[in-house]
């Protein structure tokens, strides 16, 4: 649960004298509003500060199993702090107000964000109404080239299926590439299921999930961990299971990608050039391009490496993970961002992110390649806090959405991952990240 | 939640795919700690040529007259045409909140994003899958007739034309029900409470690691 989604929930649950059913069952963290610098100043803005307080007062007044207030040492971005203290299980059924839900499918969880009206139903009945989805299996087999990361195959399967080809659909992610990503990694894949109009996507039990689990602080101890363990490595679909669709792509065909447009379907490698509307034949679909195009403001056929960008963003609930940073300071290391970046920022998703990746020194390597090394939270991929891209200003960044003024009005967003924003953060302008490891 | 039976509204078209949530209502708004009040706001960012805030009285805010909510023939419009995958991205249910506020109540779309779709029911807010073939007529019936109004029958199932043409479509026979008798959802499953108790209860035996 977070302070955005939340509050009409409480006071609906309130009004109507009911009461939450398992207290237990709620993890709640303060992250869409929350300043990534001068903490020590508290929010400023009076109406973000009232929504995270509302958060504070509701889960004081109702009881939690955990929750990380602002400026927790635990506090970030909800799916970032689930799945790192233990708190997402495999096999568990995990809603919150928020479309990103589906990160916690890389624990083979039935994950799925949810309205507003539908956390007050959860709250008040532990249950929700559901209709069974659709099936689907994306299956990337082989070996990811070098620099090519979970994001690029995330945005790389949104290419081929398009922004609505799992509207009703569960999708779950395997082959030999799948099974070769960190559980990081699987949670960046996941998390880009609803890009793909999926509200889940899930990957089977191994042994990269257990071991992730073990020794977490909400993780089973003992012998209800060995119990569980046995439960949840049955936790895959049997062999020769029939889906109602399959997808499958070849990860050695798979390049880092760089999005041109207005919504995660408009995708290219970088090495391509951005497309041109007049060879798009369904004339709804080339207004959309058109329209993409002027709000861009690219032009058709510019090469992806051509195209300047005016500020970075290494974050959100996509690539704020310690691997995300990892793999960005890989390519910053001993390198600086270009003069015509006007602002790189490096959001940790969470404090404990943060703390690692400190301990690891990354903090320094951010810091001297000109990046600005900040407090965990969503931050820019949705700029209700203070970080935001003025009208016109161009971003490589790691986040989900690349929609209309999601970054700020009039802001342009391209979505890479961690290592292609560094690169581009380096070059000023998109560059391929396996020219420069 | 309101009932809804019979509809006979105007309508106004978006001729857009992939309509976002962020498009809908901008991430400013969601500041509220409020379900009303978004109706100013809805398009925010193409119905203005400013930046709104939140707060702010949207009266004399200077209006894009390119955006088509704007035109004056639409305005009082209570049936919103689309095109696919409507109110796709982030969950919020503002989004329903605010095209409630602004005046829709029903939306005829080609398809439209799962978590959208779910919020609006929860709100008493129709959302219509019609094939394209339908829809392009409609957008081109829109276009050429102005104070274009259709009639969206629930109980028979159908949108039915100004030139008596009817357009049947499929509905969740469990949520036309809760549309009709404006049920709150609430209240029906806290019905199998004693059921819920049971199902948790063995879980609680099986899987206790569930139940920290």
């Amino acid at each position: 649960m977070h302070e955005v989604t939340s509050p009409q929930a409480f006071e609906g649950l309130k009004l109507a004298g009911r009461k939450p059913w398992r207290i237990s069952s709620i993890v709640a963290t303060a992250d869409h509003n929350t300043p990534t610098d001068h903490w020590d100043e508290g929010i400023k803005d009076p109406v973000s500060r009232q929504q995270v307080e509302t958060l504070d007062a509701n889960i004081r007044e109702v009881g939690a199993l955990a929750y990380f207030p602002f400026k927790d040492a635990r506090q970030g971005i909800v799916h970032v702090v689930g799945p790192e203290n233990g708190a997402t299980l495999p096999g568990m059924t995990v809603v919150c107000g928020d479309s990103h839900t589906s990160t916690h499918g890389a624990f083979a969880c039935l994950a799925h964000g949810i309205g507003t009206s539908e956390v007050e139903h959860v709250l008040a009945t532990q249950c929700l109404l559901q209709k069974k989805s659709k099936t689907m299996l994306i299956a990337v087999d082989g070996k990811l080239g070098k620099g090519v990361t979970a994001k690029d195959v995330a945005l790389a399967i949104i290419g081929t299926i398009g922004t609505a080809g799992g509207n009703g659909y569960a999708i779950e992610f395997g082959g030999s590439a799948i099974r070769g990503l960190s559980m990081e990694g699987r949670m960046t894949l996941c998390n880009m299921a609803i890009e793909g109009g999926a509200r889940m996507g899930f990957v089977a039990v191994d042994d990269k999930t257990i071991d992730y689990l073990k020794d977490r602080p909400f993780s089973p101890k003992g012998d209800i961990w060995e119990k569980a363990v046995a439960y949840w490595r049955t936790l895959h679909s049997d062999a020769g299971a029939q889906f109602d669709r399959v997808v499958t792509l070849k990860a050695e065909d798979i390049r880092p990608q760089v999005t041109w447009g207005t919504s995660p379907e408009m995708v290219v490698a970088i090495d391509a050039i951005v497309p041109d509307p007049a060879k798009q034949t369904d004339p709804v679909k080339r207004e959309g391009m058109e329209r993409a195009l002027q709000y861009m403001g690219l032009n058709p056929n510019t090469p992806i490496n051509q195209i300047a960008i005016d500020k970075v963003f290494i974050g959100s609930c996509t690539n704020s993970r310690i691997e995300d940073l990892r793999e960005a300071a890989s390519v910053l290391k001993g390198r600086h961002i270009a003069a015509t970046v006007k602002l790189a920022l490096a959001v940790p998703g969470s404090g404990l992110v943060k703390h690692q990746a400190e301990a690891e020194g990354l903090d320094k390597v951010f810091i001297a390649a000109g990046f600005e090394w900040r407090e965990p939270g969503c931050s820019m991929c949705l700029a209700m806090n203070a970080d935001r891209l003025e009208p016109g200003e161009r971003c490589a960044s790691t986040s989900n959405r690349n929609f209309e003024g999601r970054q700020g009005p009039g802001g342009r967003t391209h979505l890479v991952s961690p290592a292609m924003a560094a690169a581009a953060a380096i070059a000023g302008r998109f560059a391929d990240v396996r020219d420069v490891l | 939640m309101d009932k809804f039976v019979r509809l006979e509204g105007l309508v106004a078209p978006l001729d857009r795919n992939n309509v976002d949530t962020d498009a809908i209502i901008p991430k400013q708004f969601l500041k509220s700690i409020k379900r009303s009040g978004f109706g100013p706001n809805a398009f925010d960012e193409w119905r203005y040529m400013d930046v709104g805030q939140p707060g702010q009285d949207a009266s004399g805010r200077p209006k894009n007259p390119n955006f088509v909510l704007n035109q004056p023939r639409y305005q009082g419009a209570q049936v919103l045409l689309t095109r696919a995958n409507f109110g796709c991205g982030s969950s919020r249910e503002h989004a329903p909140w605010a095209l409630l506020d602004f005046g829709f109540k029903a939306i005829i779309a080609e398809s439209f994003a799962d978590i959208f779709f779910n919020n609006c029911y929860k709100n008493g807010i129709v959302p219509i899958v019609l094939p394209a073939a339908e829809v392009e007529a409609l957008f081109k019936q829109v276009e050429t007739t102005p104070g274009y109004k259709l009639v969206v029958d629930l109980q028979a199932q159908a949108v039915i034309r100004p030139d008596g043409y009817g357009i049947p479509f499929q509905i969740d026979a469990f949520r036309k029900e809760c549309l009709i008798n404006g049920w709150d959802d609430i209240g029906l499953t806290l019905r199998h409470a004693e059921k819920i108790r049971e199902f948790e209860e063995k879980r609680r035996i099986n899987q206790p690691w569930l139940f920290a």
